[in-house]
Order: structure tokens, then sequence, then C-alpha cells
């Protein structure tokens, strides 16, 4: 029993960082922006974080940085796709690696570094609750934010005026710009919003989760968080459960190893594209499907005088 | 002369320039003529380094990076090192040897195991530079092979962690099943099992030398299983950190992790590959140098278990003495017959001591290991 509770645990740990990202990407998807950018995101988000925190000492002045440091680098991949119109999949592939790059770049002195104990963060009393305590509440503080971020969003989404005007952009960017809505700047937000998020999410994965900083540590999380929102069919609280999903089967295959189970490591690593793919084939086989759920204008560039 | 062709030349100029720039940081600063009485200085000899991995990583090619200054700081200026990092094995590792070939070094050190077809192919070329290729096997007139034991290490380690579990269940956080890493595997159980009967090795694998949360990952699955100390084979110090915030023990794995995780930390395998490049370095300039493989243990120096921590009781440290003892003078191996595998079959007859070519051919978990080792295909 307490080795299951500590298995659930271990699942929404490892989901967080997921989900985060996948929700930062869900924003810009709705807008109609793709952002293959996403792991270059998370690493320079993930080297922000490690140094602040390295230097003040302060994890949420780390997440703040993270945060800023994968807004900047989305802001730059915002101007060059919604502005100059350059093509967002090979504009996002590039910011990708350039986002490898450059932190692998200036992260070089902070590898093999140390940073401080971190405060128990966990929640006195509830923890003490038999399979639910170690279960659920002995998380990071962004385990719970990001729960109530993946409510808030939905609720935004769906019952906000901003909401609608964000998924106006996305769906139909030439009836939102007759209407009179600023589409570039809107987008421009959006993917600020997302990169700000994929960076809060490299964040917890070299301060919380690892901890430590090294070149390419996000390791292919970001595309997954990718995969995810299309597993999600862009809606956040199936992507907060498709999050968990997939950080749930990677420690499940570890877990099942541990017990001397014999999995193929290969084929586990390569599941969350799999339901990826069957989710699009899925969701494909049927125009009413995708036109309820896909935006519409995903990856069209805008042109506003057109 | 037109706009376009005027801003042509200034960048030739600046492109020019910069080279020149270059070239002069480059060349080294001449020196004044010796006074003719002095005898002649002989050139230093020109040794390089090819890393796998950045020197900053904390682990594998830092401790490489550690030998080269070792070298550097007994040879003086008779030797004038130098180092590329981060190469990647395959293709550009050739160009990288060759480019370093002709920069005069006369001595080459490649330190992973996938820079072996590119030595061999640029050795061919220069029969006069010699070529030094770590954890390899091909070898030629003038490219030969060196490692480490470190299943010694992990043996040693295995002592402690016998003595040291509370629940009699030790963890192993494994990068790839090949039979270097299954060697750590097994000589870490046969060394709890040495001092604890009753231990048990769980062993999760991660498929990467290096993926920081994926290594937590593991760790933290098996310190779920109860496992209370662990030992990994991968490069960074996630797990040594895991261990630490779960307040369980480990090792540090290739260099002194010591500081990573002052309360999970029972001791680090460190390598000296120092003593290699001495020898090796001394070899050229005594001109002694011969193809040969040189494989060195905690006899030789070259894995040494370091750094034990002082909350270890004295009894156990007395056995890792013990241990490190009997391997200098022979009389402990970490794989001696009657060895049984976990499925009860015997892979070492009694009074067999473990050789090379048994050590090359281990696929196998020795009793006391749990599960069954992946098949790579």
């Amino acid at each position: 029993m307490n080795e299951i509770a500590l298995l659930v645990a271990a699942t929404l740990s490892s989901g967080t960082p997921l989900a985060i990202a996948g929700l930062g990407l869900l924003v810009n998807e709705r807008a109609g922006v793709l952002n293959l950018g996403a792991e270059g995101m998370m690493l320079v988000g993930a080297l922000a974080g490690y140094a602040v925190t390295f230097h003040t000492g302060n994890e949420w002045i780390g997440f703040a940085a993270g945060a800023g440091a994968g807004a900047i680098l989305a802001a730059f991949f915002g101007w060059l796709v919604i502005w100059l119109h350059t093509n967002q999949y090979a504009t996002g592939l590039a910011v990708s690696l350039f986002g490898g790059g450059l932190s692998a770049y200036l992260g070089a002195g902070y590898v093999g570094q140390k940073l401080g104990e971190h405060p128990d963060l966990s929640i006195p009393g509830l923890r003490d609750v038999p399979f639910l305590g170690p279960a659920a509440f002995d998380q990071h503080l962004l385990a719970y934010l990001t729960i109530l971020g993946t409510v808030a969003l939905a609720w935004m989404l769906q019952r906000t005026r901003a909401g609608l005007v964000l998924r106006a952009v996305g769906e139909n960017p030439e009836s939102a710009h007759a209407l009179g809505y600023p589409v570039r700047r809107i987008r421009l937000l959006a993917v600020v919003v997302g990169g700000a998020l994929c960076g809060i999410a490299g964040a917890y994965l070299s301060v919380v989760y690892a901890p430590l900083w090294v070149e390419g540590m996000v390791a292919g999380r970001g595309w997954i968080a990718l995969a995810l929102t299309v597993f999600a069919t862009w809606r956040p609280v199936r992507l907060l459960l498709g999050a968990y999903l997939f950080g749930g089967v990677t420690m499940l295959q570890l877990h099942l190893q541990a017990r001397g189970v014999q999995v193929p490591l290969q084929f586990m690593s390569m599941l969350p594209y799999l339901a990826t793919i069957v989710v699009l084939v899925l969701i494909s086989r049927n125009p009413a499907w995708i036109r309820l759920n896909m935006p519409a204008s995903l990856g069209k560039p805008f042109y506003p005088g057109s | 002369m037109n706009r376009r062709s005027s801003l042509k030349n200034l960048a030739l100029i600046a492109v020019l320039g910069a080279g020149t720039l270059l070239a002069c940081a480059k060349e080294e600063p001449k020196k004044p003529e010796a006074p003719v009485a002095a005898p002649a200085k002989p050139e230093p000899l020109k040794v390089a380094f090819v890393y796998v991995g950045p020197v900053g990583d904390a682990g594998w090619t830092f401790a490489h990076d550690l030998g080269r200054k070792y070298a550097e700081s007994k040879y003086g200026d008779r030797i004038k090192t130098t180092f590329v990092e981060k190469v990647p094995e395959g293709p550009d590792a050739e160009r990288v040897i060759r480019d370093l070939v002709a920069q005069g070094n006369k001595v080459i050190f490649a330190t992973s195991f996938g820079f072996g077809d590119s030595m061999e192919k640029v050795a061919k070329d220069f029969p006069d530079v010699y070529f030094e290729h770590a954890t390899g096997y091909k070898m030629a007139p003038n490219l030969r092979v060196y490692e480490g034991r470190f299943y010694e290490d992990a043996y040693l380690a295995g002592i402690v962690a016998g003595e040291m579990t509370k629940t009699n269940v030790i963890g192993f956080v494994g990068s790839f099943p090949i039979p270097e890493v299954l060697r750590n595997i097994n000589a870490f159980t046969l060394g709890a099992l040495s001092v604890n009967p009753k231990v048990k090795t769980k062993v999760v694998w991660v498929g990467s030398w290096f993926d920081p949360p994926k290594e937590a990952e593991a760790a933290q699955s098996l310190i779920n299983q109860k496992a209370d100390v662990l030992l990994q084979n991968t490069d960074s110090t996630a797990v040594l950190q895991t261990a630490e915030k779960n307040g369980k023990y480990a090792f540090g794995w290739d260099s002194d992790m010591s500081a990573f995780a002052p309360k999970a930390h029972l001791g680090s395998a460190r390598l000296n590959w120092g003593l290699y490049y001495d020898k090796a370095i001394g070899d050229v300039l005594n001109k002694t140098w011969k193809t040969e493989a040189t494989k060195w243990g905690v006899k030789e120096g070259l894995p040494e278990f370091v750094a034990l921590a002082t909350f270890i009781p004295d009894s156990t440290k007395k056995k890792v003495e013990d241990a490190k003892a009997g391997m200098k003078a022979g009389t402990v191996a970490a794989f001696q017959g009657p060895l049984l595998d976990n499925t009860g079959k015997e892979v070492l007859a009694k009074g067999v001591v473990g050789d090379d070519k048994w050590n090359g051919a281990v696929n196998f978990y020795v009793k006391g290991v749990e599960g069954k080792v992946p098949s790579g295909k």
C-alpha cells in the first residue's frame, strides 16, 4: 500500500514539469502559434532558474528568473513568426536548438555546483494521513499551483472574455482582426506566456527535481509537452491528466524494474509519442472532430493587410 | 570603387586581420636566442587529450583532466599539454585527432570507448605519433589501450553498503547493460554479501549515461522499494542528491562527490588517471613505449575508494581496509569462484579467479541481484 502511495507521489512530481510546459504550449496553440522551441525555452529556463537560485538561495526568485528567460526567448520567437512571418515549424526548431546551445554555453560554469538545502514544503497534518498523506501531500508547492493553474486556465478559456478573444485569434484571426482586436499583439502575449511557463517547467527540473544543472538536462521533456497538447486535444484538464499519465508511465517502468520485472526500456520511452499518434489518428479521422478540437489557424501565419 | 565592393574589402580585411591575430596568439612566443654556453634545451613533448564530455562534468572527464594536470605538474616544462573537450564519438573525432597531430602533438590520449575507430585510422597514417585509447581494445604498433578495474571500487563500496543497510536491500542505477556495468553491479553485490549474507540488490536501468532527472527518478523508485544504500554507474550527482533528500545513503562515482550530499555520501570511487598518464608520458620520453593493454586496479591505485564518511563505524572501515590490502596483495579478488549467477548456474568454478577474458564476457547478474539482465537486442 505504502509502495503504491509513493508511486503516486513520484508520478505527481514527474508529471508536474510536463504539465507546466504543456499548459504554456496550449496557450500558444490556442492563439494559433505552434511553438516547437519548447525544449530550448525549457533549457534556458532551467539554467536561469538554477543560476539565480544558486546566487540568491531563494528558489522562488529562481522560478521567476526561469520564467523571464523563457519569456525573452519566446518573445524573440514571437517577433520572428508573427511580425516577420517566418515559417513557424522551422523557426521553432531553430529556436529549440539555439536555446540548447545558448544554455550549454552560458551554463558551463554551473555544472557540478550544488544548491543549498531545500525547505520542507509538505503540508503538516495532512502529510500524516495514511496513504493520502505520502501520496498527495508531500509535494513541492509548485505541484499544487499547477493543479490550480490548470483549473484557472480551463475556466479562463471557456468562461471569460479574455479566453474568448484568445480562442477567436486562434480560430479565425481575420475575423478577430476585422472586429478590431490586435491579433498580432495577442498572439505575442500568448507566446510570451507560453515561453514563461516553459521556463518555469525547466527551472522546476533543475532546482527542485534533479536538482542540478547540466547541458541538455531537459532531455526531451519539451517534446513530450508538445505531444501532450495534441494528446489532450487542447483542453487544460485533459492535459494535466495526460501529464500525470505520461509521468506515471515512466515511473511505473522504473518501479517495475526495481521489482525485478523485465520491461523493455526503449519501448516505454516511446509510449508517450505512440499515444499521441493514436490520438492524432483518432481525431483526424473525422473532419468534425478536427474542427471541434484543433485551433483552426494553428501554424498558419497571419497577414493583417490581406 | 562602389560601396558594396568597399564593404566587401573591409570584411576581407577584418577576416584576414582576425586570422593573423589568431595565428599570432597560437604561435609560441619567440624565445630569445639561448646564450652559446648554455646547453640546448630540448623542445617540450606535445601531448593532447581528447575528451568526450565537458571538463566540468564532476565525473568522468573531470577525472581525466585531473590526470592531465597531474602529469603536467610532474613533468613541468618537459611537456606541453592541450585538450579538446566535448568531442562527439564518431566521424568528428577523427577530424579532431588529425588536427591535433597536425599541430605537432606526439602523444594523443582519447578518453572514451567510442573514439576507437577514429584512433585506429589516424594511427595508421602517423606512425611516429603515439596513440593511447582509454577503455578500448583495438591496438596497433603505435596504438595501445588502458583502463581501470572500476569494479574493485564497486566491491569496496559493496562492503560499506552491506554493513550500513538496515533493510538489507541495496540499489543500483545502471546506464546500459554492457559488461563493464554488469561487472560493477555484480562486484557491488558480492562486496555486500561478503559482510552481510542477507543483502539483495535491486537494479534500475535508465538507458543513458547522463539524464539527471531520470537518474533521480530511478533512485527514487529504488528508495520507494526499501533500498537504502545506492550506487550508480551514471555520470551525474543526481542519485547521491536524491538519497540525501530521502535520508538514505549513496556513493560518489568517478570523482570525490562528498560535497554534494554530506549526509548521504558514504564514500567515492575516484579514478586517478594521472598515475597512468605519468607512466605513459614517461614511456615516450624514455623511449620505452611499447604496445600493450594496461589494466590497473586498486593495487596500482588507479581506482581508489576515498572520502569514507566519518560516521561509518571503525569496524566497517577496517573491513574495507582489509579488502583493499587483500587486493593489493592478490589475496582478495572481486570475482572468485565458486560463483553462481542468479539463476543458480555456476559461472566460475571453485578456486578460479575471473580473468580479463572472463570479465569481458559478463552478461549475467550474480546470485543476490534481483531480476534479469535486459537483452540489448
